[in-house]
């Protein structure tokens, strides 16, 4: 138990430098304004919206295109799948021949919606 | 005070904080990031729990998969189509049903008295053998589940298109 604590007290410890990092620089850039150290000299040309130097077109919300979302839920099954294999894979040589089979069903299901996915052109940008 | 007790307040803070953040911010955007925060405290629970399967299905799948595609759906929107979410005229309804849900949870709590069990740590191997041997059916439809959301996908993202 202490072990186990420890261990993930270390990956807690480095959430906390991976946050405190970025969050120390602007609170150290907020406080060098506050101490008057910083100057502080907002106008209408620096708050414009850029993006790669370029004046933008439209606003700064825009409606993306409905086949993203596509390859958002095909991420989300595929990403399910992916979890499913852990627990076969580390214990892959004692589960045996019948959970190897069981596998490849699995996969097979989903091979068919892939397959049938790409037969309908559904990955194909156009 | 035990450092799992101190974790275990840190990361329910964090969770109900999140949580909080997700209802009362008027930026859907910072909504989905306020549940990516409490999410990730549910995986850190997990984790105290001594079910680091678990924790890991929460971080890839909730905290990865799920806030990607909550935010790629706010990106298909129109911000116009938020206006109306603005005005919260469903606060009461919602305040009631959230007080409900505590209730039932409390009573239940309260009159079933659940048993307190010693932490035992599930191995990832005793899982695998519990889903590949007993759960062999179950296991197998959890794919159908999946191809069905997939050409659910496939439908809807066509659906523009009228084929």
């Amino acid at each position: 138990m202490e072990d186990y604590l420890r261990q993930y007290g270390l990956l807690f410890l480095f959430t906390g430098v991976a946050i405190g990092i970025p969050a120390s620089m602007l609170l150290v850039s907020r406080m060098a304004q506050l101490a008057r150290m910083r100057p502080h000299k907002p106008s209408p040309v620096k708050a414009q919206l850029y993006e790669c130097g370029m004046e933008t077109i439209g606003g700064r919300w825009n409606q993306f295109n409905i086949r993203y979302y596509f390859y958002a839920l095909l991420f989300l099954v595929f990403d399910v799948e992916a979890v499913f294999l852990y627990p076969w894979a580390v214990h892959f040589k004692k589960l045996g021949l019948f959970a190897l089979v069981e596998m490849f069903v699995f996969l097979a299901i989903l091979v068919i919606g892939f397959v049938y996915a790409w037969r309908k052109r559904a990955l194909e940008w156009r | 005070m035990t450092p799992s007790l101190i974790a275990l307040a840190f990361l329910a803070a964090l969770a109900l904080g999140g949580g909080l953040g997700v209802v009362i911010s008027r930026n859907v955007v910072y909504a989905a990031l306020f549940l990516l925060v409490s999410l990730g405290a549910v995986a850190g629970l997990y984790l105290l729990l001594l079910t680091e399967f678990l924790a890991l299905v929460q971080v890839l799948i909730y905290g990865g998969a799920v806030v990607i595609v909550i935010v790629f759906a706010l990106m298909l929107t129109r911000l116009q189509d938020f206006a109306k979410t603005r005005d919260h005229h469903q606060w009461p309804l919602g305040l009631a049903a959230a007080l409900a849900v505590l209730g039932l949870l409390a009573a239940t709590f309260v009159v079933f008295q659940p048993a307190v069990h010693p932490l035992q740590s599930t191995g990832i191997q005793e899982l695998g053998n519990e889903l590949f041997v007993r759960w062999a059916l179950p296991f197998e439809i959890a794919s159908l589940v999946l191809l069905v959301a997939l050409i659910g996908a496939l439908i809807i993202s066509r659906a523009d298109r009228g084929e």
